[in-house]
């Protein structure tokens, strides 16, 4: 079933938590909503839910074309992932991923021996069969939240919304549930929505990637769109880490100190200020100067744990710090010390006038 | 996990307490202490009311319950606790429940409200009662004129116990209730229950032991009220007399014997009431302990 969100705003109090959103998901997507915190992702999530209601006459929620603003939370027959899991205490694994079907009006209500099936074949597919008799308290936060999921699938939702799913586990733990979820999903093709501030979860597991800041959505676009065709500054900075650098334009160009770049046939006006963008993994680190275009730095200090060493420099010119990737083999051949002179370049850069991307990448 | 486990495996903090260990003097003097004064104002009153009671053998002790009057005292305070707690029981979940799960206006001060009956003596709170229904009192005429009795009658004593007895329950339960949110509630609805299912199956089931806790204390508050009572009762013998009014009576024509075994009922209630709020607190804990049993290693 698809979603729409047709301009939906909410306030709390003199607080504008979303500003006239519109979002599509398609049936059977994955979706994830990403932001920082506060950037009414959550909120929204919960309106699409039933959870909490949108302004007054702000706009409407379709579920596969039908609205159902006025539905209430338990008439949308959607699933509901809480980030802290939710789970009855009281209850064992069973009978909270019973409780939805156990709930049920007695002419819908499925027969005792029915539901036991269809809770067990739930337990296999989050593999906790052998601890159905368990409590939640004597559950780990993976298990707890793949039971919170498996009680949410229980009564055959029709769209799957999952609020921070593993936010509140440790790195390892999630990085594991998130490829299971992505598994699960591709399984199942329930439309699912999922909320995270992580942008690395966001572009792993979702088809597309709805970016949210301050209440507004920024850019909507597949996970390599956003990433490599970021619509603004804002998105850019928040799906990675950041260098800027500052320069001028000029006729045809833009000059970053030492740095030239043609600018394409589109003529921003002259003489403005432009930011140049670069990851970290497109600056070019060297021991020899190349060319004239490179910015002399010194090493200050060198992380070199990790699949991507990372070296954070300053600038000799202007001080600025600048933070640089580089593979394992490069920085082995390289073998740097702090305090080190070197030559950095950035590959690749993205330049926004005033906001707007120039589509341009040297 | 490693540093819980390391923690987990060092003594008790109070056995190697570097006070305690050089001066064992001064664990015993207050050891001491808290137990000469437990005696002497609790202990020794507790086995003064059994021994009083019992002063003219065991006959003498039971005969004291035959007399009508005391058998009416006995009946009406029943009565009472039974009108009262199950009442207090309801009023309480709703404030606790419109307290810990809505936001509204003048939430703090209805928590303070709840808090009123322990901040008013218990006398004055019976004669507020006296002024709203007694003869001179603001409904007072129209109650007489439906032939009504409120003071000096059965309901009187009801409204005064249940007015002194509201806060046990609700306090119970507020901070509990606060403490676990409302997203278990909110799963529940998700799931398609209803605001009665929600209540049965997640609510209640989560509130169970304070609520008991509360009732408990409630009742033992309920039936052993003497002020409010004392004031909206009358006094009158075999008909507005709780047992802790029929005590005083009797103790006032120096009928000691009856007196004092009337009152032990209440001692007995007494320690029943401590022996059932013990259990139901090592049963609460023990629900707890298992909630905060460090979770199992990770998958």
């Amino acid at each position: 079933m698809s979603i729409e969100v047709r301009s939906i705003s909410k306030t709390f109090g003199s607080f504008t938590a979303l500003h006239d959103i519109c979002l599509t998901v398609p049936n059977g997507e994955l979706v994830a909503l990403l932001g920082p915190s506060g950037c009414g992702k959550t909120t929204l999530l919960r309106i699409i839910a039933g959870l909490e209601q949108p302004d007054p006459g702000s706009g409407q929620i379709l579920f596969h074309d039908e609205d159902v603003v006025d539905r209430s939370v338990g008439e949308r027959q959607v699933g509901f992932v809480f980030q802290h899991y939710a789970l009855f205490r009281h209850m064992t694994v069973f009978d909270n991923v019973a409780f939805g079907l156990q709930v049920k009006p007695r002419r819908e209500r499925r027969s005792k021996g029915e539901i036991r099936d269809r809770v067990m074949e739930l337990l296999r597919l989050i593999q906790l069969e052998s601890q159905a008799s368990r409590f939640p308290s004597q559950l780990s936060g993976g298990q707890r939240q793949r039971v919170a999921l498996a009680r949410a699938l229980a009564t055959e939702p029709k769209v799957l919304l999952l609020d921070e799913p593993f936010g509140a586990l440790d790195a390892k733990v999630r990085m594991e549930l998130r490829r299971w979820l992505r598994r699960l999903h591709d399984e199942i093709h329930v439309t699912s929505v999922f909320v995270t501030h992580d942008q690395e979860e966001a572009l792993e597991v979702a088809d597309q990637v709805v970016v949210m800041n301050q209440g507004r959505v920024e850019q909507v676009g597949t996970p390599t769109e956003v990433y490599d065709h970021p619509a603004n500054p804002f998105v850019y900075s928040f799906l990675g880490n950041v260098n800027l650098f500052h320069g001028r334009i000029d006729v045809g160009h833009a000059h970053f100190d030492s740095i030239r770049v043609d600018l394409p046939p589109v003529r921003p006006a002259l003489d403005r200020t432009v930011v140049g963008y670069v990851r970290p993994h497109d600056i070019e680190v060297s021991r020899t100067c190349s060319s004239d275009e490179e910015i002399e730095a010194v090493v200050s200090h060198i992380h070199g744990a990790g699949g991507m060493p990372r070296l954070e420099l300053e600038r000799l010119d202007n001080h600025e710090r600048v933070e640089a990737e580089l593979t394992r083999d490069r920085f082995r051949e390289l073998a740097l010390q702090v305090g080190e002179r070197v030559f950095i370049r950035p590959k690749s850069m993205r330049v926004f006038v005033e906001g707007q991307p120039l589509d341009y990448q040297i | 996990m490693a540093g819980t486990i390391a923690l987990r495996k060092q003594p008790l903090p109070d056995v190697t307490s570097p006070v305690g260990a050089q001066k064992p003097w001064i664990k015993w003097l207050l050891v001491s202490l808290t137990l000469g004064f437990l005696t002497l104002f609790l202990f020794v009153p507790l086995a003064a009311v059994f021994t009083e009671a019992l002063r003219k053998g065991i006959a003498a002790y039971f005969a004291s319950f035959n007399d009508p009057a005391a058998l009416a005292a006995i009946k009406l305070t029943l009565i009472t606790a039974a009108i009262a707690v199950p009442l207090n029981l309801v009023f309480g979940l709703a404030a606790a429940w419109a307290i810990a799960k809505f936001n509204f206006a003048g939430r703090n001060l209805l928590i303070t409200l709840i808090d009123l009956p322990f901040a008013v003596s218990p006398v004055i709170s019976g004669l507020i009662y006296v002024l709203l229904f007694g003869l001179q009192g603001w409904l007072g005429p129209w109650l007489a004129e439906h032939d009504l009795k409120v003071i000096f009658a059965v309901p009187g004593i009801v409204l005064a116990t249940i007015f002194v007895t509201f806060p046990f329950v609700a306090r119970e339960l507020i901070p509990l209730m606060q403490e676990q949110g409302s997203e278990e509630e909110q799963a529940a609805l998700v799931l398609g229950a209803n605001g009665w299912q929600t209540f049965w199956r997640v609510t209640l089931p989560n509130v169970k032991w304070a609520l008991l806790y509360g009732v408990i204390l409630c009742n033992a508050r309920a039936m052993g009220e003497f002020g409010a009572v004392s004031v909206v009762s009358g006094h009158i013998r075999g008909q507005t007399n709780t047992i802790p009014l029929h005590v005083e009576i009797l103790y006032n024509e120096y009928n000691f014997v009856a007196a004092f075994a009337v009152a032990s009922l209440l001692a007995i209630l007494a320690l029943l009431t401590l022996a059932a709020k013990s259990l139901v607190e090592w049963q609460a804990r023990r629900q707890t302990a298992d909630t905060l049993e460090p979770t199992a290693a990770e998958d």
